[in-house]
């Protein structure tokens, strides 16, 4: 609050929070329970799927992104962007090396 | 500020002091997103720092996946996993910190540092035993004596724990700067600086902690959890 009496900046609940950090701790618990079980491709899908949603739970909640402007939102977005450049191009590169082969080998 | 009353002067006094509002800011709303937006694009770089970590890690480990696999099941997960816990219990402390703040509770904002600066460190202190335990099976890359059992591609092992001290190192790095932080929030709240009006620089340590917090939840899985369940 202010002093004009109105709310300048979101205050959560530690009831909130509590429940943020149980279902981080059931989704770790499980995470490495899942990955003693063979699940084949999905062992990996499953291990950063959950990671995926914790980092959600984090970003949303612990970091107070729920009540971010939208520029942060969208600088946020652009940098995960350029991650994403950083990676797939990266990937696309190395995956696709063997298909030409090099001249004079 | 030469306009300025005698009541606006005692006012600017009373903000140089506590830091509330700078005069290059109309609101405080607008201070504090500032303040976010600065703490995010600093934290996209950080991002992007790690993001090229996690590059080399998934290149080498869809190169040589069976020793990857071997490598990552030699590493301690029930230790792994309460590290993960640790800090999962520190960022909701943070947190806790953080709604302090808000609140202008300074004896609960000490308080909520203090004991995640207590997890903070006792994360470090797991990892330094973990290690350790690395040392004494001979899985340091650097000493002549490396030598992970059931395989003869060693070199290929190497990589794998060479990745796994760089990453866990780096991190590791972070949290000492991040216990540094918190050191520094906790002096400056008994020194009575922040307010419900200004408490920015808690809540951009909060934002630190937790992306620390975020790089872990990540290295967890890739580096203790991969092919865990394969046959040995």
């Amino acid at each position: 609050m202010n002093q004009h009496g109105e709310p300048s900046h979101h205050v959560d609940s530690v009831r909130t929070y509590v429940g943020v950090l149980i279902a981080l701790l059931i989704a770790t618990i499980v995470t490495a329970l899942v990955a003693t079980l063979d699940l084949g491709p999905f062992n990996i899908i499953v291990a950063l799927g959950i990671a995926c949603v914790k980092m959600m739970l984090v970003v949303l909640f612990f970091m107070h992104v729920r009540y971010s402007t939208l520029l942060t939102r969208l600088v946020m977005i652009g940098g995960l962007m350029w991650l994403a450049i950083l990676l797939l191009l990266s990937f696309v590169d190395f995956g696709t090396r063997g298909w030409i082969g090099v001249p004079g080998k | 500020m030469d306009t300025s009353s005698t009541h606006l002067e005692t006012g600017a006094a009373h903000e140089a002091e506590t830091l509330a509002l700078r005069e290059q800011f109309d609101t405080e709303e607008q201070q504090r997103d500032a303040a976010t937006l600065g703490m995010w694009v600093f934290l996209i770089t950080e991002i992007l720092f790690f993001g090229g970590a996690f590059l080399a890690y998934t290149i080498y480990r869809s190169s040589y996946p069976a020793v990857f696999g071997l490598a990552s099941s030699s590493l301690n997960l029930p230790i792994g996993a309460t590290n993960t816990c640790v800090l999962l219990l520190s960022s909701f402390t943070m947190v806790m910190a953080v709604r302090a703040g808000q609140l202008g509770q300074r004896k609960a904002i000490i308080i909520f540092l203090i004991i995640t600066m207590f997890f903070g460190l006792a994360f470090l202190g797991i990892k330094a035993y973990e290690w350790t335990e690395k040392f004494e099976e001979h899985h340091v890359p650097a000493l002549s004596n490396f030598f992970l059992e059931g395989t003869s591609l060693q070199g290929q092992a190497k990589i794998f724990f060479s990745l796994y001290f760089a990453m866990t190192g780096l991190h590791a790095l972070h949290m000492v700067v991040g216990v540094g932080i918190l050191l520094f929030i906790i002096w400056k709240t008994s020194q009575g600086t922040y307010s419900p009006e200004y408490y920015t620089p808690i809540d951009i340590a909060g934002l630190y902690w937790h992306f620390v917090d975020l790089v872990w939840i990540f290295l967890f899985p890739l580096f203790y959890l991969i092919d865990r369940h394969l046959p040995r």
